[in-house]
């Protein structure tokens, strides 16, 4: 049930890869980087800025020399008979120690950001790790999990791109647009009216060419997003396509798609590459006309402009024109990183799982008959209920008694796919569900661990509500063996741990025998000490599952809920799981969603699903001679 | 690997030739540019000849013009031959994949095989238009403007060599070294989000057992190690900037000053003093993009070798030279038969395999996970070449057939089965591309899928998504088995085709098949003795090996096997059919 409900959330989970969506709030996840940058690293930011200020009027400075270059010490220098080069030592020492500073300080600048890139790339990492453990299943059924993957990866390696060099160069160019303009203002108005025209012709020519680019790199980000899309769907299935001999038919629809990205790809590409050659051309002839303009100046001495000033304004002119040029470089660049930001900060503001319990699991004892909370672990736990009104304490032993009253319940709350479920679990009892697929055997197994909240009636766990039990302590108490089963990277040892992380060895060992899984561990290379990556992928499937019992038994939980063994499991393999279930399940309350006639047989309690109502209930003996459903099942007489 | 991709230029050919030549222009009029600059003040304004500086002026932005069409061409072509060249890229891949084996298919993992056809090929792309547009262009404007300088000052030229050849070597050091770091980098950089995707994936799991505090602390510590990394490997690239601005700087300076003196000695004019300095910058700027066309090609090395992989990959299986095209009956031999998939012969999957299978006949293959039950019927339209001994159909080795005509006739509803976007109806003429509808709905009805189909609002004409996800399991595979039908097959292989069927429906399907497709061989293999016992025949498979094949009485009779898995399935402990009827 869970899992149809599942797909139907993540309906076509491919998608994710078609055009990038449009910017929702650009200022906004700019602002937001802006923060987390002086957050966490307010003093770096502010030597960045400051060595950046300094590189760049350093760099200024040394434009103006080439100005005094010519004018001050070279023409005098040429007319005077005896030259005397000391003054222009002078002045090279002297702008030499300011190159120095702005080397020193393209130094400082560039090996600052790297800390505050890397760290803040960190801290984001972190926080939308813990956040997202702290986000309820729901979320992981809406989201395709590629795209949740994609965050951490494509959105986070944006994102370094803008901050590492996008935000610096950023600031580097405005500082030097404004510093430059104020120099070329100085050295001569005219002059600098005509390099303005000419920006402006530039700035003109570029938003065409961004415009043309931008309209083919949406169609090619479509049409990538097909032949993506179809790429993985022909590869998923190229078993299948050999089996049908159908290779020729795939390629000539392969090369269908191709040849439209092609088009798109070439278009895209063209017009922006055309940016580059365009604005360093208009720069040239920018050059050309300010030398032209400016030499026709300095013949006339209009202005009291100097040929050593054409010189620098020259320079100046240059300088001009290679920040506009390397901010339009990084402007896709920008919008890309501040899209991935979007999603960066879509997941950070996800609302969590809520919990607004207060009752919690402690370690109990008995003392006259009483029972007190204890330090140690006892063996025995208790619910510690601190009653919201008057402050007094009550402790109820954890005993497993689950009762359901009149349950409603949806994974989209129109859709009610569970109605008025009662039930009821008495401590050391096995509660089996049995019915067809889609009937709601595992959606109310979930229930029960509140990995979804019900929309109408009540959950009672040792006759306490189950909405205020902390949801911790509540899953604390319940050992759950999932129909998929997922081991961790690491080995055999840690995934059995995993149930009770501070468990000894020869605890995890004895929980591996209890679950039957003892012996095929031990023939794995390294035994306990195997590693597992990739979900245990070198496991076959009935190992996982046992892996997952011995996983569940190192909790050793007073209530189970256990999904049994899927299709994929042959029935002596099966067996084998099967042994190590029913030892688990002595003397514990257990759920189980059965699919073999022994574990549903010997069951206290059969509940039978259809449709999301309870039909039938009752033991064995009580269900076959009322001969309903179950005895239809059961007998695999369906005749309806 | 050179070569296997440069075979894939083909038809840009000319636009990859063209890029280079228009961006030559480019440069070669960006080059000049200066030297006139120094004409225009030399001979124009320190002579006060306004004519000339409207004739070189003049000329200058005539040779703007020109730079700007050749860079306008080397935008064009550059783009043009790139994505081309991704275009037959992935063509070639495509295309050479549909000529794979199974054999060949598993050496590859799909994912692997996506990463190749996308990312891959968009990281050769940008290579290819980078080499192409800046390969030629920074070392010649690099050429170029080292030559003016040469032809205004020998001497001070000279500052550049060395400044050029110190910054190179720095530059080249640099990158070695982080080079190496970026792989170490990349490697824990994979494993961090390879825990994400573990976090993802069994969230459930993380959730059931409280286990959240636990993967954050585990999720902080590997992220935190990833930082370390990064940082030291980024403090290596943050030494370019400085390192650049440093020799840049340096080679201003001490131009000035000699240019100052010689200027003053009258060695040198002014005008060619501004020039040498407006060179200076140009030498270096294309020294340091260089660097970065280098490190990008390094970056794509793997890339190319990844898709020249999938180019070069020969299949392992082959048309025979003077093929069969007709197979006349639906007969199955095995004769000595052992097969693994690395040709392991001492150690094979499949020993020693003998059966004889008569046309016509219903098989029940039954037998543990890993007992290579898929691999036994794999053989038969030849997905894998057997190691030893021969397999036969028809009463000839499958060898011999052409390839298409005996899959054709072959039809295998495979274990992992795959259904494409598209409608149903499309999905069914896999099977048959010229089948009529109704031929389809009578394959459908023989798979009991037409009750469901008839139901869906768009029937025949409702969309499936990719891989089918819209259908529910036993759903699929009934479609499957439709879709297997259409080829009208002389051998019909279901490798546990409806495990997700529920028993009735299953039944069903097995009596159609008996009633419509008398004259076709049928192998069914299942998990659930009830889905074969009523077979002709059945095998009893462990280990790779047969350890039985009869019918269901005497096996139950004399094979303890057979009637160990029947005993577990009916005496208490069968499948309670949680798939009964998936409505």
């Amino acid at each position: 049930m869970a899992e149809e409900k599942v797909r139907e959330f993540k309906g076509n989970g491919k998608g994710s890869r078609g055009p990038r969506p449009q910017l929702e709030h650009p200022m906004q996840s700019f602002l937001r980087i802006m923060r987390y940058l002086l957050q966490y690293y307010p003093v770096h930011m502010i030597v960045v800025v400051i060595a950046i200020f300094a590189g760049v009027l350093c760099s200024v400075q040394g434009t103006w020399f080439m100005k005094d270059l010519i004018d001050v010490y070279v023409r005098p220098l040429l007319l005077s008979d005896q030259p005397d080069f000391s003054g222009l030592l002078h002045a090279i020492l002297r702008v030499g120690g300011f190159y120095l500073l702005g080397v020193v300080a393209v130094f400082v600048q560039n090996r600052v950001m790297v800390y505050v890139t890397q760290g803040t790339l960190m801290h984001l990492r972190n926080e939308m790790f813990v956040h997202m453990e702290t986000l309820p299943i729901k979320y992981f059924d809406q989201h395709p999990h590629g795209d949740i993957m994609s965050i951490y990866t494509n959105d986070i390696d944006t994102l370094r791109q803008m901050i590492s060099q996008s935000l610096p160069q950023f600031l580097n160019s405005a500082i030097t647009i404004v510093s430059v303009f104020i120099s070329m203002v100085m050295l001569s108005i005219p002059l600098t009216i005509v390099t303005l025209v000419m920006v402006a012709v530039v700035l003109f020519s570029t938003k065409k060419a961004t415009g043309m680019s931008g309209r083919f790199f949406v169609q090619q980000q479509r049409d990538l997003g097909k032949v993506n899309g179809y790429i993985e769907e022909m590869m998923e299935g190229q078993k299948v396509v050999k089996v049908f001999c159908h290779e020729s038919q795939a390629l000539e629809e392969f090369q269908n798609l191709n040849d439209q990205l092609y088009d798109s790809a070439f278009n895209a590409n063209q017009f922006a590459n055309t940016l580059g050659p365009i604005n360093a051309q208009l720069g040239n002839v920018s050059y050309v006309i300010c030398a032209m303009v400016g030499g026709l100046l300095a013949l006339n001495g209009t202005f009291g402009f100097t040929l050593g000033s054409l010189a620098s304004f020259l320079t100046f002119n240059k300088s001009f024109y290679m920040p506009i040029n390397q901010v339009s470089q990084q402007l896709n660049a920008v919008i890309m990183a501040l899209a991935g930001a979007d999603r960066i900060f879509n997941l950070l503001d996800e609302k969590p799982e809520t919990d607004d319990g207060y009752v919690t699991l402690v370690n109990a004892k008995k003392e006259n008959g009483k029972l007190v909370e204890s330090e140690k672990r006892s063996g025995l736990w208790a619910w510690k209920h601190v009653h919201q009104a008057d402050g007094s304490v009550d402790y109820v032993e954890l005993t497993g008694d689950v009762v359901f009253d009149d349950v409603d319940f949806g994974y989209d709350p129109n859709k009610i796919v569970l109605h008025n479920v009662d039930l009821y679990a008495t401590p050391g009892q096995k509660i089996a569900f049995v019915g067809s697929t889609g009937a709601g055997k595992t959606t109310i197994t979930n229930l029960i661990n509140r990995f979804y909240d019900i929309q109408d009636g009540k959950i009672r766990y040792d006759g306490i509500n189950i909405n205020k039990i902390k949801k911790d302590d509540l899953r604390h108490s319940l050992g759950i063996v999932l129909q998929d089963t997922h081991l961790f990277t690491g080995t055999v040892m840690e995934n059995i741990r995993y149930g009770k992380l501070d468990a000894t060895d020869e605890e995890v060992i004895a929980a591996a025998k209890l679950a039957n899984a003892d012996s095929f561990i031990r023939h794995l290379p390294e035994g306990y000490q195997t590693k597992l990556t990739g979900d245990g992928a070198s496991l076959s499937q009935g190992q996982r599952q046992l892996l997952a019992i011995a996983r569940a038994a190192v909790a050793d939980p007073p209530v189970l809920i256990l999904d049994e063994a899927t299709s994929s499991i042959d029935t002596r393999t099966e067996r084998i799981v099967q042994e190590g279930m029913d030892r688990l399940m002595k003397g514990r309350t257990t759920f189980v969603i059965a699919h073999r006639l022994s574990t549903v047989r010997n069951s206290d309690c059969i509940i039978v699903l259809e449709q999301g109502r309870v039909i039938e209930r009752g033991n064995h003996d009580q269900l076959m001679a009322e001969k309903g459903k179950y005895y239809q099942l059961y007998t695999g007489n369906s005749a309806s | 690997m050179l070569k296997t991709l440069g075979a894939q230029i083909k038809e840009f050919k000319a636009a990859s030739i063209a890029t280079p030549i228009f961006m030559t222009i480019e440069v070669l009029m960006e080059t000049v540019i200066p030297f006139l600059m120094a004409s225009i003040i030399d001979d124009g304004v320190d002579k006060g000849d306004m004519h000339h500086i409207y004739v070189v002026g003049g000329l200058m932005i005539l040779i703007a013009v020109i730079g700007l069409l050749g860079g306008l061409g080397g935008a064009r072509y550059g783009a043009k031959a790139s994505a081309g060249f991704a275009k037959n890229l992935r063509e070639a891949m495509f295309a050479n994949i549909q000529t794979f084996s199974f054999a060949n298919i598993d050496k590859y993992s799909t994912a692997g095989l996506v990463t190749r056809l996308t990312t891959d090929v968009t990281n050769l792309q940008n290579a290819y238009q980078m080499i192409l547009r800046m390969c030629i262009r920074a070392p010649l404007s690099m050429i170029c403007a080292m030559a003016m300088s040469y032809i205004i000052c020998p001497r001070l030229a000279n500052v550049y060599l060395v400044a050029v050849i110190l910054l190179g070597t720095c530059l080249a050091i640099l990158m070695v070294r982080t080079h190496k770091y970026f792989s170490k980098v990349f490697e824990k950089y994979d494993d961090l989000n390879a825990s994400v995707q573990e976090n993802v994936t069994g969230i459930r799991v993380v959730k059931a057992f409280v286990r959240e505090d636990y993967e954050k602390q585990r999720f902080t510590a590997a992220s935190r190690n990833v930082y370390g990394m990064f940082v030291k490997a980024e403090k290596l690239i943050s030494m370019n900037a400085p390192m650049m601005q440093f020799t840049v700087y340096s080679c201003i300076l001490l131009v000035s000053w000699m240019g100052a003196r010689l200027v003053v000695m009258n060695g040198l004019t002014t005008g060619e003093l501004m020039s040498m300095l407006t060179y200076s910058m140009n030498i270096l700027m294309n020294l340091m993009m260089l660097s970065m066309v280098f490190v990008m090609i390094t970056m794509s090395v793997a890339s190319a070798r990844r898709i020249s992989e999938v180019i070069n990959e020969k299949s392992t299986l082959t048309n025979p030279e003077d093929p069969d095209y007709e197979v006349t009956d639906g007969s199955i031999c095995f004769d000595h038969v052992s097969f693994d998939y690395h040709g392991d012969k001492e150690n094979p999957i499949l020993r020693d395999v003998n059966l004889n299978i008569r046309s016509g006949e219903t098989i029940g293959i039954i037998g543990g996970t890993g007992s290579s039950k898929s691999s036994l019927v794999n053989l038969i339209s030849r997905l894998y070449d057997v190691t030893e001994g021969t397999v036969s159909v028809g009463g000839k080795n499958v060898r011999t057939y052409d390839l298409d005509t005996l899959r054709n006739s072959v039809s295998v509803v495979l274990q992992k089965n795959v259904l494409f976007s598209g409608t149903i109806l499309e999905n069914l003429r896999w099977g048959d591309e010229n089948a009529t509808e109704e031929e389809c709905r009578q394959a459908c009805r023989l798979a009991c899928a037409d009750e469901f189909i008839e139901r869906f609002p768009d029937q025949y004409e409702t969309y499936l998504e990719q891989g089918g996800s819209n259908l529910s399991g036993g759903q699929k595979q009934r479609l499957c088995i439709a879709r297997a039908l259409l080829k009208k097959p002389k051998i019909l292989i279901l490798d546990d085709s409806t495990s997700a069927v529920d028993t009735a429906t299953d039944a069903k399907i097995r009596k159609a098949f008996a009633r419509e497709i008398p004259g076709t061989t049928k192998l069914i293999i299942a998990q659930r003795i009830s889905s074969v016992q009523d077979a002709d025949r059945i095998i009893v498979m462990e280990d790779g090996q047969i350890l039985g094949f009869d019918t269901h009485e005497r096996l139950l009779a004399t094979n303890e096997i057979y009637r160990d898995i029947y005993e577990s399935q009916t005496k208490g402990g069968g499948d309670f059919d949680e798939k009964a009827g998936e409505n």
